[in-house]
């Protein structure tokens, strides 16, 4: 069984996000980066495979080479191999023709991709790479369970789907795929036999459909007005009268 | 030249998020100058509806069951399309990347505005969870807009309503062994008003009131990120930086601390009430309106405050 995590480096969730001074760019300054939380259930939920099935697991990501040290810590998490598909992820569309050629050129049976990236929060790039390939998809993927084929648990609104479908599949996952007490963190094993896992680079499409054009931040809110406990009245007038939620 | 718009349906009944992606369509046509085509898998006599939110032209065919495929079909029966319209539900966060990828188009998600220009199409998206807003131009191929739900509001403005039926081959790549939709609940993802609550509430078995307050308000309900992690409510309440990002008119927190995490999936309320213990809780910094105190004691006198104002008005 071969397994494809794609993973997207991004800002800590603790990060400050700031903008270049001319607003048209986010700037990466003093900011940490890691694993996109989805994938890293993604690649916790491709090592429960592994550890009960047998696979190999690749994990891939589109990016310059500031992103490897994101792919040595998958590696040091229990991947086997990575890839850093060398280009500028301009946007969706094009990192995910970049992911679909790197598949047509290797044979995976399962692809997995995290929900969403949180840094530009696109929820695109999943369902792009199963449109491309013509393979299954099921986003916001909340169990997985291969068996042959897979049975796949989705979250949709208002409730949850259950789906069967044959391999190769792709799947959007988020928590709920393994449990946040499963996430692993490197050990120093982990990290030692990560230095001598094969790290390729491969290179990408260019391009790109959009462009950003600027980047604001969200209007600062005005203090907060504190209402006593002992006059929630007074806070129901307000959200009737002032602020008109109720 | 059409504006077309995908109009999402359920048994027949369409979703405060269907009208507002024809109001959406409308708005953007009345900006480029053209008309609005909507597609939906709505009964000829419950899709005519959608005229009084500016529809045009009205078709209504067989779809798939699932969001490829019904992305599929739709890159299919693009026509004359100048732009597409999806609304940002879960089903058309698979619909609207899926088109964009077979009709090689240009896909803004998460949007948060109309656009403000037509050529290119210019609109504002959420990014960095709502720590940032991005200025995108669709700038190569097929405008595609996904718009976050209740991002513009419906708008009530007569379209001619044509009506016609289309054809088109429907597929799906999975087979759909279950669904399970609770009823009668609100959806957070569409609320336009959310009560969530942190551990601060000590156990599952104190959900009660948290339900209680909801239902007076009509609102969903949400948790933080610990709480579903502990398993005292479902995974699909959790709402932050990693859950579901909601943007209702009201967001009232009980007994959750305001970490930048929580606060990212949240910050887009219009109006946020932060009700803690703690008044150096960080979650006064992002809120409207807040009350220091505990809410055992505060929820329950919010329940009856709010059954004496329903009641009066
Ligand atoms: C990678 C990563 C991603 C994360 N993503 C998310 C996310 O998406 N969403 C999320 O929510 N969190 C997320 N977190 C977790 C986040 O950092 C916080 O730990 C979490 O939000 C805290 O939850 P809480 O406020 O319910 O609990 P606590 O921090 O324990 O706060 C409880 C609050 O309740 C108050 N309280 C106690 N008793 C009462 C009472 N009787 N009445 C009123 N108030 C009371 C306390 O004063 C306190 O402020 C993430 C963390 C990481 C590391
Ligand atoms: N640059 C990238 N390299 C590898 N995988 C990516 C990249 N961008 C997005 N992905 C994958 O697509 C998922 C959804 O990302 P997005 O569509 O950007 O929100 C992520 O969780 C990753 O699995």
């Amino acid at each position: 069984m071969n397994i494809l995590v794609c993973i997207s480096h991004v800002p800590d969730t603790t990060a400050k996000i700031n903008f270049t001074a001319d607003g048209s760019a986010f700037d990466p300054a003093g900011v940490q980066f890691v694993i996109n939380p989805y994938d890293e259930f993604g690649l916790t939920k491709a090592l429960h495979i592994k550890e009960a099935q047998g696979a190999t697991i690749t994990v891939l990501n589109v990016g310059g080479s500031e992103t490897e040290p994101t792919l040595r810590k998958a590696l040091a998490i229990g991947a086997d191999q990575a890839i850093r598909i060398n280009a500028t992820p301009t946007d969706a569309i094009t990192v995910a023709k970049s992911i679909k050629n790197h598949i047509q050129a290797n044979a995976y049976d399962l692809i997995i991709c995290g929900q969403e990236s949180i840094d530009y929060n696109g929820q695109q790039v999943p369902a792009m790479v199963a449109a491309f390939l013509d393979l299954p998809f099921v986003n916001a993927c909340v169990g997985l369970d291969i068996n042959g084929g897979a049975t796949a648990m989705a979250e949709i609104d208002g409730g949850h789907a259950t789906y069967s479908c044959t391999l190769p599949m792709v799947v959007g996952g988020k928590k709920g795929l393994v449990e946040e007490k499963d996430l692993r963190i490197p050990n120093m094993r982990g990290i030692m036999t990560a230095r001598t896992k094969p790290l390729t680079v491969e290179e990408g499409e260019g391009g790109g459909h959009t462009a950003a054009v600027s980047f604001a931040r969200p209007a600062a809110k005005s203090a907060v007005k504190l209402v006593p406990a002992d006059q929630v009245n007074e806070l129901v007038r307000m959200l009737h009268e002032e602020s008109k939620s109720i | 030249m059409m504006i077309v718009v995908f109009v999402e349906s359920w048994n027949n009944q369409f979703k405060k998020a269907s009208f507002e992606a024809v109001s959406y369509a409308r708005s953007w046509a009345n900006t480029a100058g053209c008309g609005v085509r909507a597609i939906t898998s709505a009964s000829a006599e419950n899709a005519n509806q959608l005229a009084q939110y500016g529809a045009d032209e009205i078709a209504t065919l067989e779809l798939a069951k699932t969001g490829a495929g019904i992305g599929a079909q739709l890159a299919g029966l693009l026509g004359d399309a100048q732009g597409v319209v999806v609304a940002g539900t879960a089903m058309g966060k698979i619909i609207a990347p899926t088109l964009a990828a077979l009709s090689n188009g240009a896909l803004s998600t998460n949007t948060t505005n109309t656009p403000t220009s037509t050529n290119p199409v210019i609109v504002e998206r959420g990014a960095f969870s709502s720590k940032g807003i991005e200025t995108i131009s669709l700038n190569n191929g097929l405008p595609i807009i996904s718009f976050v739900p209740n991002a513009i509001g419906i708008k009530e403005e007569v379209g001619a309503g044509a009506m016609s039926t289309a054809e088109s081959e429907r597929s799906d790549m999975l087979n759909v062994d279950e669904v399970s939709v609770a009823s009668g609940k609100v959806a957070l993802p569409e609320a336009e008003i959310v009560v969530s609550a942190g551990r601060g509430l000590k156990g599952p078995e104190n959900w009660g009131m948290i339900e209680e307050l909801a239902d007076v308000l009509g609102a969903a309900t949400a948790c933080s990120k610990p709480v579903s992690d502990i398993g005292w409510r479902p995974h699909s309440e959790h709402v932050g930086q990693t859950g579901i990002q909601v943007n209702p008119n009201l967001y009232i927190a009980i007994g959750i601390s305001g970490a930048i995490q929580h606060l990212a999936g949240v910050s887009a309320s219009k109006t946020i009430v932060a009700i803690n213990t703690d008044p150096e809780a960080p979650f006064f910094k992002a809120a409207d309106y807040g009350i220091v105190g505990d809410a055992f004691e505060v929820i329950p006198q919010l329940i009856e405050e709010l059954r004496a104002f329903k009641a009066a008005n």
